[in-house]
């Protein structure tokens, strides 16, 4: 196994692109990715998608954007895990260059969701539900994010405004990321009045949904050193867990986040302590509270405390979703998982202006698909 | 989703009908030919009574294409009395009468319809228990 590193980044803003292809937003990405490594040539090409089929009419993703990028030829091909395609993907593009099948990778999340109108981007999203047993019953992801939060409140106590701070982070952090969906605060009085999609679950509670694309350009480390600022990957996790709630061991613990996180930790060599800030999976509130207590931030049920006392904030203990979470950037679906580690790329480097955490070492990404049943976890270390 | 698909579902989806783990006993729905608990092969089919409790609930406010007819409409996972949980929609109750612990029993309703040509799906919905009359 070779150290892998990261070479260059790239991203789209985060918006409604009604002027461009599902390709020509892949390409803006891969080609500044490109540009920013300042690299000629090109092994591999992997692609992190979830709906490309149905909203876009488009599948064969692979060869598709690696000709359209100027690297046909490539090995290229689509990797899909609902949400968490986009950290799948990245975990690919990591095992070939780790296993030195290819020295120069790129790995890039794309999705288009705003051309189609919202029950059909609603069906599309419940794909990542079972097929059988949850979808036919007419639930959506949010539903099935919503029948978690009621279970939670009701075993922990809480009421809704206790989410709040989770979205109002997100929202105060999107302000100062030029890519952000969202450049508004957010206040307690907005989250609490917005329109219930599923209650307990508000507008406000969940994340937008938006198009995008990101890249990254992975190769050995050992490569890497005339690639200033390099970051390198010391942990790439993907672990599973049953496809829907009704199979869970248990409701309330994300098991395959709990183990995706421990297993990263191990494979970096680091502990929980170590981290300095947390790019976590804020699609619904409630995602945020049990990836904090998954991952060992938070003793289960305590989730929700750590943002009621300000602890996930820039200045706090474990800072968060730093250029805004998938509800202030926006979840472009299966990009999320790639600008996730963009940005964590970004603060490692020194590069996030307003929103830089003083001299980051270690930071720790975990992109969740479905309702928890796929959970990538990346830990990522600044150069020296 | 196509027809041969709600043809493979009917047992389930009319009778609850799910499987038995016939070395540790575990009662499995949906069924997965595989026991959850010991990992053994498990294919006996067993009947749910369909009676059990609401576990969590939503009201689905935004549905999904296809199921806009109906709503809002409830939503929950069911703990049945036999111990596995089930996803389900409630009918003949109000969602705001919902709450968890509340007991309630299957019936079979009309689940979604694909169009003036197309089939109707039924299957199972869960509603309060009703008292008895008797």
């Amino acid at each position: 196994m070779r150290d892998v590193s990261i070479i260059g980044i790239g991203q789209t803003p985060v918006s409604e692109h009604w002027d461009k292809s599902l390709r020509h937003l892949a390409a803006d990405a891969v080609l500044a990715a490109v540009q920013d490594a300042g690299i000629g040539r090109v092994d591999a090409l992997y692609v992190g998608n979830m709906l490309s089929g149905e909203i876009a009419g488009q599948e064969h993703l692979g060869p598709l954007i690696a000709d359209f990028c100027g690297f046909r030829g490539v090995e290229a091909f689509k990797i899909e895990a609902a949400c968490a395609s986009g950290a799948a993907a990245v975990h690919v593009g990591y095992v070939a260059v780790a296993g030195g099948l290819a020295d120069v990778v790129v790995v890039v999340g794309v999705e288009k969701m705003t051309d189609e109108a919202g029950a059909v981007v609603t069906g599309s999203l419940a794909l990542a539900a079972d097929g059988d047993y949850e979808v036919p019953h007419g639930l959506s992801l949010v539903a099935i994010n919503a029948l978690l939060m009621q279970r939670y409140m009701y075993e922990y106590g809480l009421r809704h405004e206790d989410f709040a701070n989770f979205a109002i982070v997100a929202h105060q952090n999107a302000i100062n990321n030029p890519n952000a969906r969202f450049h508004s605060a957010l206040t307690l009085e907005r989250f609490s009045s917005a329109p219930t999609i599923a209650e307990p679950i508000g507008l406000m509670d969940a994340s937008p949904i938006v198009d995008g694309a990101a890249a990254i350009v992975l190769c050995p480390t050992e490569q890497a050193r005339g690639f200033t600022p390099s970051v390198r990957i010391l942990a790439s996790t993907v672990v599973t867990d049953c496809l829907s709630l009704h199979d869970r061991q248990s409701l309330l613990r994300l098991e395959a986040a709990e183990y995706s996180a421990r297993k990263a930790y191990r494979q970096a060599g680091v502990e929980l302590k170590d981290i300095d800030f947390f790019e976590y999976h804020d699609a619904f509130t409630i995602m945020a509270a049990l990836s904090l207590e998954a991952c060992g931030f938070a003793e289960p049920g305590k989730g929700t405390l750590l943002a009621r006392d300000g602890e996930i904030a820039l200045d706090g203990r474990i800072p968060v979703a730093t250029m805004g979470g998938l509800k202030g950037r926006g979840h472009p679906v299966g990009a999320t998982g790639v600008y996730q580690v963009v940005e964590a790329t970004q603060q490692l480097r020194g590069h996030c202006g307003e929103n830089q955490l003083p001299q980051p070492r270690l930071g720790m990404t975990q992109n969740i698909g479905g309702s928890g049943a796929t959970v990538a976890t990346h830990i990522l270390e600044a150069s020296e | 989703m196509g027809i041969p698909q709600f043809w493979r579902l009917q047992r389930q989806t009319y009778r609850l009908v799910g499987e038995m783990c016939g070395r540790c006993g575990s009662k499995i729905f949906p069924p997965r030919d595989l026991c959850p608990e010991c990992s053994q092969p498990a294919y006996e089919p067993y009947t749910f009574s369909g009676r059990g409790e609401v576990y969590s609930h939503t009201t689905v406010h935004m549905p999904p294409e296809g199921y806009e007819e109906n709503a809002p409409y409830a939503v929950a996972l069911i703990r049945l009395e036999e111990g596995p949980l089930v996803t389900a929609q409630l009918t003949d109750v109000s969602p705001d009468e919902v709450e968890i612990g509340l007991p309630v029993e299957m019936v079979t309703r009309k689940i979604r319809e694909f169009g003036e040509d197309g089939i109707i799906v039924y299957g199972y919905k869960f509603r309060p228990v009703l008292e008895r009359v008797i």
